[in-house]
Formats: structure tokens, sequence, C-alpha cells
């Protein structure tokens, strides 16, 4: 189902947490809230959940206004950070609780605990204790229980950000498969750009209470609207020209003889050896748009060693015109 | 009880198994010394104000008596005494008597702070949002205990006896014509007594559980859709179990061993086994109290087995 936020507001006394965002996800897309901690992602998900209240505005999912029911007649499920799992109850009757507060009779809620547990392959451990179990298995616990009263928003609470990297990858396909089987809308909330390029139709970029960028990852990534979301989303650089500021990808960087007609000098700070491609980070006081911060140029590794560098050298840095992206602010 | 300890996962038992190097095995020796020194200050109090005294008790049960002198001799004397008439069958002898009133407060009292505790550690666990306010609401449940207990019963003859406020009240606003009896000095006002001394023993320890309750768990139940009842019956109360059980376990024995409280809130005439061992004790009969006693301590280690049989405390904790 649709969702859609009118300037959602959410005060604490006299800070302002969400500040009038307005927002529009279509149905059955994998929506991501990303942003630092404390730009309120997290109150936004919990208001459309509804275990937060409203301030102001309202939360519309599908042909009606929810602001004020509470979270088990929106038609959403959320899956909490910590997973929040009943401690006392196996997987089998975690994942049933919420047909039993139904009043859906023993036999039926059992048989329908067990076949959510199967989509996320637990139907082995059913009758486990959640203290039995790995991060990554109480998250697919989790997650059934959230999907097994058939949500049509499953809304996530950085639900990646407790387990090692590498199951957050694979925990990251499998997120991304079920909601294509089950083609309900998803709303996750993160920390981590990566986590949002790799799994979302579109990335909702929030700081300080507000929405700086919402649109698919790859205009994100192509065209950042602010400085802020060109610096967060990574792999940008932001450059202060006299007459604006633009970003430039730093993959897109030009060193040396090939540096173009805006080319600045600059003194390398670092080279970090990646594998297939090197960091060579650049201090450039002309370009600089902040203080201290480094211009960070990615070459491929044939590149740089055509022309290596050593610390403390001066080199043309620059970029080709088309490759400049203006931002707004 | 032993299926308990099996139940438990013994993982460190299991890392344990594997085969240690000479050098480990010193050092687990070692560690396992230094666990038994720093477990003795407190098994040296015990020894010597709980198990000496309980085997005391125990050796003096079987000591034979008269009516000027206590004589060392083993004799089955007392515990046939205690249990005289009991397996006749006709009329329930004395003793069964005594333990069916003891039982009947036990149950009563248990029942009655069981609610009010469970409901005021609700409140204040779940309801009162700031951490200041719950610590001043928790020292207010304290109060009573800033006076000796009898003079916290004695508090309620004023209000309960035949003139007293309560019924005052009552005929002033012409609720009733002449005063009710059964205030005070009845097993109303013992049960009474026992809310009044023995709630908060039920408060501490279930407000201790609800607080260790993750508060995104009440939220998860609401998520999925169950209305706040629910929630307590099928989140809130089993995660109180372990609280529940210690609290039933303070309280459980409080009652049962008590003597005052029957005695002064019954008029003196009311009957517990707390009572039968105290007269016995005042009229020098130390062996006879003495079997008194080892029988109501099994009464009592029934008791606390059958309900940690309900509530694995062990698993619990």
């Amino acid at each position: 189902m649709d969702i859609e936020l009118v300037s959602l507001t959410k005060r604490y006394g006299d800070t302002v947490a969400v500040d009038g965002i307005n927002l529009k996800i279509r149905s059955g897309s994998y929506c991501c809230l990303l942003g630092p901690s404390g730009c309120g992602k997290t109150t936004t998900l919990r208001m459309i959940a509804g275990h937060e209240t409203v301030s102001s505005g309202d939360v519309v999912i599908g042909p009606k206004a929810v602001g004020d029911l509470p979270p088990s007649e929106r038609g959403t499920a959320m899956m909490f950070q910590s997973y929040a799992l009943f401690p006392h109850l196996t997987c089998r009757d975690n994942v049933a609780f919420g047909l039993k507060m139904r009043g859906v009779p023993k036999a039926e809620r059992i048989k329908r605990a067990e076949a959510m547990l199967a989509l996320v392959q637990m139907d082995k451990l059913a009758g486990r204790l959640p203290a039995q179990l790995s991060g990554g298995q109480q998250q697919r616990v989790a997650l059934a229980r959230a999907l097994v009263t058939g949500p049509k928003v499953l809304l996530l609470d950085e639900p990646l950000s407790a387990l090692d990297p590498f199951l957050r990858v694979r925990m990251r396909t499998e997120l991304k498969r079920l909601q294509g089987e089950l083609g309900i809308t998803f709303v996750h909330v993160t920390h981590s750009q990566e986590e949002a390029m790799a799994l979302s139709d579109l990335v909702v970029v929030m700081n300080g209470g507000r929405i700086e960028q919402a649109a698919d990852p790859r205009t994100v990534f192509e065209r950042p609207a602010t400085a802020f979301v060109a610096r967060f989303i990574g792999g940008h650089n932001v450059i202060a020209l006299p007459d604006r500021r633009i970003a430039v990808r730093a993959d897109r960087m030009r060193l040396g003889p090939e540096a173009g007609p805006e080319a600045a000098s600059a003194r390398v700070v670092a080279v970090e050896y990646q594998g297939s491609t090197v960091h060579v980070s650049l201090e450039a006081p002309e370009l600089s748009a902040e203080a201290g911060a480094p211009l960070t140029a990615i070459l491929s590794d044939h590149a740089y060693a055509d022309h290596p560098l050593a610390l403390g050298d001066t080199v043309r840095v620059g970029w080709p015109s088309a490759e400049a992206h203006r931002l707004d602010a | 009880m032993s299926t308990a300890t099996a139940r438990v996962p013994s993982l460190p038992e299991a890392a344990q198994a594997a085969p240690a190097l000479p050098g480990l095995a010193a050092e687990t020796r070692r560690q396992r010394r230094l666990a038994y020194w720093q477990a003795m200050p407190l098994g040296l109090v015990f020894l010597a104000f709980f198990l000496v005294p309980l085997a005391l008790t125990l050796i003096v049960s079987f000591w034979e008596y008269n009516e000027y002198e206590i004589i060392p001799a083993f004799t089955l004397q007392n515990y046939a005494d205690v249990f005289e008439g009991c397996l006749s069958g006709a009329d329930l002898c004395t003793t069964f008597r005594t333990y069916l009133s003891t039982l009947k407060f036990c149950l009563l009292g248990w029942a009655a702070t069981l609610t009010v505790g469970f409901t005021v550690a609700y409140f204040v666990a779940f309801h009162v949002r700031s951490t200041a306010m719950q610590t001043v609401l928790f020292l207010i449940c304290t109060i009573p205990f800033w006076t000796s207990n009898v003079i916290r019963m004695i508090a309620w003859i004023p209000l309960l006896g035949r003139n007293g406020l309560v019924n005052d009240t009552l005929m002033g606003l012409g609720v009733t014509k002449a005063p009710i009896e059964g205030l005070l000095y009845s097993d109303f006002s013992v049960v009474l007594a026992f809310i009044h001394l023995d709630t908060v023993f039920m408060i501490v320890p279930i407000f201790n559980s609800m607080m260790r309750i993750d508060r995104s768990l009440i939220e998860a139940a609401t998520d999925a859709g169950a209305t706040p009842w629910q929630t307590l019956w099928n989140v809130i109360v089993p995660l109180c179990k372990p609280g529940i059980a210690i609290g039933s376990i303070f309280v459980l024995t409080l009652i049962m061993g008590d003597f005052v409280t029957v005695g002064v809130m019954g008029g003196q005439q009311i009957a517990s086994v707390g009572k039968v061992i105290q007269v016995q004790m005042s009229y020098l009969q130390f062996p006879a109290a003495a079997a008194n006693a080892v029988v109501l301590l099994g009464a009592v280690m029934v008791l606390i087995g059958a309900l940690t049989r309900l509530i694995d405390l062990r698993r619990e904790l």
C-alpha cells in the first residue's frame, strides 16, 4: 500500500525531532530512510508504525489517514532493532503470537507460524527459545513474526546493525528477495549508505529532522542534491569554486597532465592501496569547501602504476567539466 | 529438581572437558581454591548462624524432658506428642487443625499480597515514567517499616475496634445500624495485618523482575495486536514469574512461622503453628517446641518445593 507522510512533525518539548516532512512511498517499493544518528529517521518510522504519537501532520497508509490508530489497525508490522523476541516463548510461539492475540484457533496458528518459519528457513529450529539462537537466526524469527499477520507494510528499524559484516550482506540479499516475493512495501531505517544503495528503490536521506533528498539510489549517487548528501553518501568530493559549490565523484577526479581546465595544485597527504583501486588524499586549499577536509581521488591500479605518487608530492588536480555536479546548498 | 539442572545448558563444563595443558590445569585449580576462599566468609556466617542452630534444634527435638529439666537421651516421644491422636482418623487432631488454620492464612495472605504487590509494582514499573518518581514511590512503600511491626499492628485497633473509626464512620453515614463485630480480632483483621506487613516483600522482587523486561517487548506485543490485558497476561506475567516466586517464598515463610500477628490481631483466640511453639517455649518445654519447629520446617520446605516445581527458579534467574 502507498504510504504518504503529510508535513509530519514530532516535537519533544522544545526540540524538534522530525520537522514537517512530506514523502510519498509507492506501494510495493523498498524505501530506505538513511541518515546519521539523531536525524529523525527512527522517529519517523515509529510514527508510521504508531509507536510514537504525531505532534502535527499525518500518516496516510493506502486510502486512510492513520495518525490516531493503534499499530495493529494500520496494516503495518514492525521489526525491532533488538528483535524484541519474547524470551519465554519458543520460535513457533513467538511467530504465532500475533495470530493468538487475534483469536486464531491453535491448530491453524501453529500451521501458519510453521509455514512462515519455513519461508525464512527456520522451520528446523521452531521449538527453540530465542536465547538458544544466534543473532542471525533470531532475526529470521523476528522477520517471520512480523510477516505472519500479513501486513501490507513492513517497517524495519536498523535490522542489520547487530549482525557481523558477512551475515549482514547475506541477510540484505534475503530481505530484498522476500520483499520481491511478498510484493509489500518495506520501509527500512539504516545509517549505512551501502545498505541503502544495495536495497532500495527509494532512498530518503535525512538530516536534522528534514529530508535532504528522496530519490532512487542512482539519482542520489549521481546527482546529490546537497553538500550533506554528497558527503554522507560517500565517494564524492565537495569542492568550493569562487561562484558555486560542486560535487565531483572521487573516481572521476583527474591527476597530473589530464587534470583539465579547472585544475589546481594539491599536495598528496595519504595514499591507500585498495587492490583494484588506489585512494589518494589531496590537500588543495583553493578547492576545499571545508577547512581540513582533504579531497580524495580514486585511481585505477593501472593509472596509479603509470604515475606513482609519494607523500608530499605536489600534483595538479582537476576533473572533466561534465562530471561537475552543482549543489543546491 | 535434578531434571531442572539437567535442562540448563552447561557450557562452562563443556569447555573444561577439552584436554587441558598441565599449566592450565594448575591455573584452574588455583582459581577454584580462590573461589572457595572468597565464598568462605559467607559460608562461616551460614555455618554459625544457620546450620549450627538448626542442628541443635534437630538434636534437642529428640531429647526427653519433664516439668523441671531437659534430659539428653534419645526419644521419639516429642514427635509422637505432636501427632497425638492424628492417626485415629475420627476427628482432626489439634496439630492438623492448627496447620490447616495456618495454611488458610497462608493462602489468603499470599493471594492478597500477590494481588496488591503485583498491582503496585506494575504501576511503578510501567506507568511511572521518571526514575526519580519511581524511587520516591518506592521509598513510600517502605514507610511502614519505619516503625516496629507490633506498633503497626496496634495501630489498627483504634481503626477497627467496636467503637473504632471505621465503625463510627459507617454508623455516622447510616450504612450500618450496629457496629460490625468481625472487623477486629477476626480472620479478617489477621489477613489485613499480613497484607500491611508483608506486601513489600512481594513488591520488591516483582518490581525487580519487571524492570528487567525489555520495553521493546511491550511494543512488539502491541505491534502484534495485543490489547493491554493480553500483553499483561501473555508477556508481563510470564516474565515476572521469578519475582512472583521469590516474593511468594518470602510471604509464605513469613506467615507460616508467624505467631505475633495472629496473636495480636486475632485477640489471642486463633491458633497458629508459631503460636504453639512459642507457648511451649514459654513453659520451657524446649524439646517439644523443637520437635514442632522441625515439623514446621518440613511443612514449609514441602510448600516451597511445590512452588519451585511450578516455576523453575534456577532456569529463570
